[in-house]
């Protein structure tokens, strides 16, 4: 069972026709995070370079501390694992909750936005790109 | 939630700042090609999962609970700096994901709206809801091939928007295009910050 259909729109994508994992197997049923709340954009880095087989710990957990051994954001954790992001957020939490990994929310004044530095930035970056 | 707190291995470099952009529009309009242009990567794809009757992104709260939809996110990621890196979401155009959109509008810098005269009704909902929640956004006007030309001031018009909210044309296949489309927004968007500041005499 792929479930995926062939659209133009799925050539496009980074997907590949694994096997769908349950969500609720791989987190035992749980919905949320136990530490965290891990925005799309949140980076993530691994404070190891890999993890053995901690009690508690599942195959997605040591993939995500693979992976994360360059930084990447929730998003890109859960397109490369495909796994859906609530599940990508449980595992994290089980992660931050043991130190295993690192994580920065995004940056953000009180009101919700990145600071002036940050747009003037990133003007600068899409122009040298 | 407090992560400044969280062991950093010693000497090792911060973390870099990301922020997010958000490409709306409607089914077709080239989200994910404007995506796939500039970015660095294809465009990868996310889901959440969610309930039929969407009271919350992670409201999953039984195995009872079988009725589930999948939305489905495009977005690249743009590395413009060892410390900065951009990332731009294509969202759902469906006006019941809007807890989604929620989601993603949430510490977004901005939203780039993407037309298609053809079918210039299909950017309502995204135009709607950006001005409803105060995130600055651009109308971009994807010139497909065969699609009448309209003049943008016709099309700023026909969208009854506020005479500063920039329309501009492009072609999402094209890099050096999509990227004046990102620095118009991010123009517009500090210029708003800006007059906002302003307004409130700090
Ligand atoms: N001619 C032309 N075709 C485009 C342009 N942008 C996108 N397309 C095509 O329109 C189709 C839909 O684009 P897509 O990015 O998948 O739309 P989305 O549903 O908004 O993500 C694809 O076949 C694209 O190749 C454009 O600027 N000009
Ligand atoms: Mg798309």
């Amino acid at each position: 069972m792929t479930g995926q259909g062939e659209t133009a729109e799925h050539e496009w994508v980074d997907d590949h026709a694994g096997p769908v994992v349950r969500p609720y197997a791989v987190t035992g049923g749980r919905a949320r995070p136990v530490t965290g709340t891990f925005d799309l954009i949140s980076l993530v880095t691994a404070t190891r370079a890999e993890v053995g087989s901690e009690s508690g710990l599942g195959p997605e957990h040591v993939a995500i501390v693979g992976l994360c051994q360059r930084i990447q954001s929730v998003a890109e954790i859960a397109a490369h694992l495909d796994l859906p992001v609530g599940t990508v957020r449980v595992l994290l939490g089980d992660l931050a909750a043991r130190s295993l990994v690192q994580v920065r929310e995004p940056r953000a004044t009180p009101a919700g936005l990145p600071d002036d530095s940050v747009f003037e930035a990133v003007i600068n970056g899409l122009r040298a790109l | 939630m407090d992560y400044g707190r969280s062991e950093r291995p010693a000497g090792a470099a911060p973390l870099p700042t990301a922020i997010k952009i958000l490409i709306a529009g409607g089914f077709g309009v080239g989200k994910t090609t404007l995506v796939g242009a500039v970015s660095e990567t294809r465009p990868l794809r996310t889901e959440e999962v969610l309930t039929e009757t969407g009271i919350g992104i992670d409201d999953l709260s039984g195995v009872e609970e079988k009725t589930t939809t999948t939305v489905a996110m495009d977005f690249g990621r743009i590395t413009l700096s060892d410390d900065l890196v951009l990332y731009l979401f294509g969202t759902p155009g469906q006006d019941r994901f809007w807890f989604v959109w929620d989601e993603l509008a949430l510490g977004a810098i901005g939203a780039v709206v993407l037309a298609d005269t053809r079918r210039l009704a299909d950017c309502f909902p995204s135009i709607d809801y950006f001005e409803g929640r105060g995130t600055p956004f651009v109308v971009a006007v994807n010139c497909f091939e065969g699609a009448k030309q309209y003049r943008l001031d016709e099309v700023q018009g026909a969208l009854d928007l506020d005479p500063e909210v920039p329309v501009v044309l492009c072609d999402a296949r094209k890099r050096e295009s999509v990227k004046e489309v990102l620095i118009t927004l991010l123009e517009y968007a500090m210029k708003l910050r800006e007059e906002r500041r302003r307004a409130v005499g700090d």
